[in-house]
């Protein structure tokens, strides 16, 4: 019996267990679901009581804050042509309200 | 069926040994093609958590959201629109709501101050959201002072904190008494910040929002569709953070994969020429560059994802928390729920692994078809 392993035993065997790792992620999401579900399900149901329409995800001006809410003219919230300050709104698309009707 | 998988192993052998000469090149290859599915995959993972979220959270917000605009802007919505919009047929419950926003000067944070609904709090008390009671350090029955706009100082005691668990819709919410929100903001006894209305027939919403709007001419009228919609772009592949994080690493893996697919260096050929002098068929030299492509760009997608997985569903996605933080203060701690869509993660290996694989293929096949003297001269 070789004393070292060959090059390809070795290779196959990390990528063996990269694979494995991945399949792990799907096991631990299983295993993890439920606990972390009820806690969303509590999350609805917070949101409901209160009657919350958004995440406060973005707390930095209103229309990030409340962007389901926010009025017609976000981004150009100071003046028409006024270019929008908030880095956050880097990351949020303009509201499709054109698509509004389905 | 033996032959077929020793040569095979032949292959790898010779494939890693192959990788090994050139050690300094590839293991930084390596790093960057990790880094690269670490990226694509963490975003794709956390924007899909976090649309997710925002449906089931959203699944339970307002049925239709009545806001009233005054040149562009929204206004305070009359006490006798919840009279006219209970009026319209369809309509089960009519409610009104006051909420505001509150800079605080001293924390330089937002605060959304809202009067609960279905959740009295006593005069003078407030229940404040996790984002808040971590930011101020408060506690139930300490005491917290709000600066009103008139200028005058409002004390408060905290009565309670909102679960920690419901960070993500709750950081910044600070929930007080009708009277105590509407003598705080100086705010009319005869006004609310919006209505909110419930319909009978889920199938008819969008036919009493016509109404509504038809009714209150200068009322804007939000259906729970509308939000659904709102997040479904925010968090859209085409739009957003996906588009703007997709945008660098697609770019910046397309000049890699060129970088490999435009030509291969002096040894790399002279290689070749070498495999092919001793005997090599072309279909063995283009197999070991399959191997070669194969073996990186699995085991980097591979450690990317696992690495993407942990870093979105056990540390909250922390990387990204500067960039989404922005100009904010506030920012909700939040564990989203491990959901893995397949189709993402497909989407992912294609962009990367396919071309990748191919990259590297491709200018084998040319030099491996040429005769060998050529390519060792």
């Amino acid at each position: 019996m070789n004393k070292h392993l060959r090059l390809s035993t070795t290779s196959l065997s990390v990528l063996a267990v990269a694979l494995a790792a991945a399949l792990a992620t799907l096991v631990d999401a299983a295993l993890r679901f439920d606990s972390e579900a009820l806690a969303r399900r509590n999350r609805a149901a917070l949101a409901e009581t209160l009657q919350l329409s958004d995440l406060s995800l973005f707390t930095e001006a209103r229309y990030t804050r409340h962007p389901a809410l926010a009025d017609l003219h976000s981004a150009f919230q100071d003046h028409p042509a006024a270019l929008d300050h908030f880095p956050s709104a880097a990351w949020m698309p303009p509201t499709r309200w054109h698509e509004k009707q389905p | 069926m033996n032959h077929f998988f020793a040569r095979h192993l032949y292959l790898v052998d010779f494939t890693v040994a192959s990788l090994g000469r050139r050690r300094g090149r590839n293991l930084g290859l390596f790093a960057v093609y990790v880094l690269l599915v670490f990226v694509l995959a963490s975003v794709s993972l956390m924007t899909h958590g976090l649309r997710r979220e925002a449906q089931a959270i959203l699944e339970s917000s307002p049925e239709i959201v009545v806001q009233r605009m005054i040149a562009g802007r929204n206004d305070p919505v009359p006490t006798g629109a919840v009279a006219a919009i209970t009026g319209i047929r369809g309509v089960r419950a009519v409610q009104g709501r006051l909420w505001g926003y509150y800079y605080d000067a001293g924390m330089r944070a937002n605060y959304t101050l809202m009067v609960p609904p279905d959740r009295p709090v006593e005069s003078g008390a407030v229940v404040i959201g996790g984002g808040i009671a971590r930011l101020r350090q408060l506690d139930t029955g300490d005491i917290v002072h709000f600066m009103a706009p008139d200028g005058r100082i409002v004390r408060f005691t905290v009565s309670g904190t909102l679960d920690s668990a419901s960070e993500l819709v709750s950081a910044d919410l600070v929930l007080m008494n009708e009277g105590d929100f509407r003598a705080f903001f100086g705010f009319p006894a005869d006004r609310f910040t919006d209505v909110v209305a419930s319909v009978r027939n889920p199938r008819e919403v969008g036919t009493v929002a016509s109404k509504i709007a038809l009714a209150l001419p200068e009322a804007r009228v939000v259906t729970r569709a509308d939000m659904l919609r709102t997040y479904e772009a925010l968090f859209d592949w085409r739009g957003g953070m996906v588009a703007v994080v997709l945008s660098g690493a697609v770019l910046a893996f397309v000049i890699l994969a060129w970088d490999k697919a435009a030509g291969l260096s002096a040894d790399e050929r002279r290689e070749i020429g070498v495999l092919k002098a001793i005997g090599w068929e072309t279909s063995d030299v283009i197999a070991v560059k399959f191997w070669e492509g194969a073996l990186v760009s699995l085991l980097a997608f591979l450690a990317g994802y696992v690495l993407a997985y942990g870093h979105v569903f056990y540390f909250s996605g922390a990387l990204f928390e500067p960039a989404l933080k922005g100009w904010a203060i506030l920012y909700p701690r939040f564990r989203l729920v491990p959901e893995i869509n397949g189709q993402q993660v497909a989407t992912i290996f294609f962009f990367t692994v396919v071309p990748y694989t191919l990259a590297t293929i491709f200018p084998i096949w040319r030099a491996a078809t040429i005769d060998p003297d050529t390519v060792m001269r």
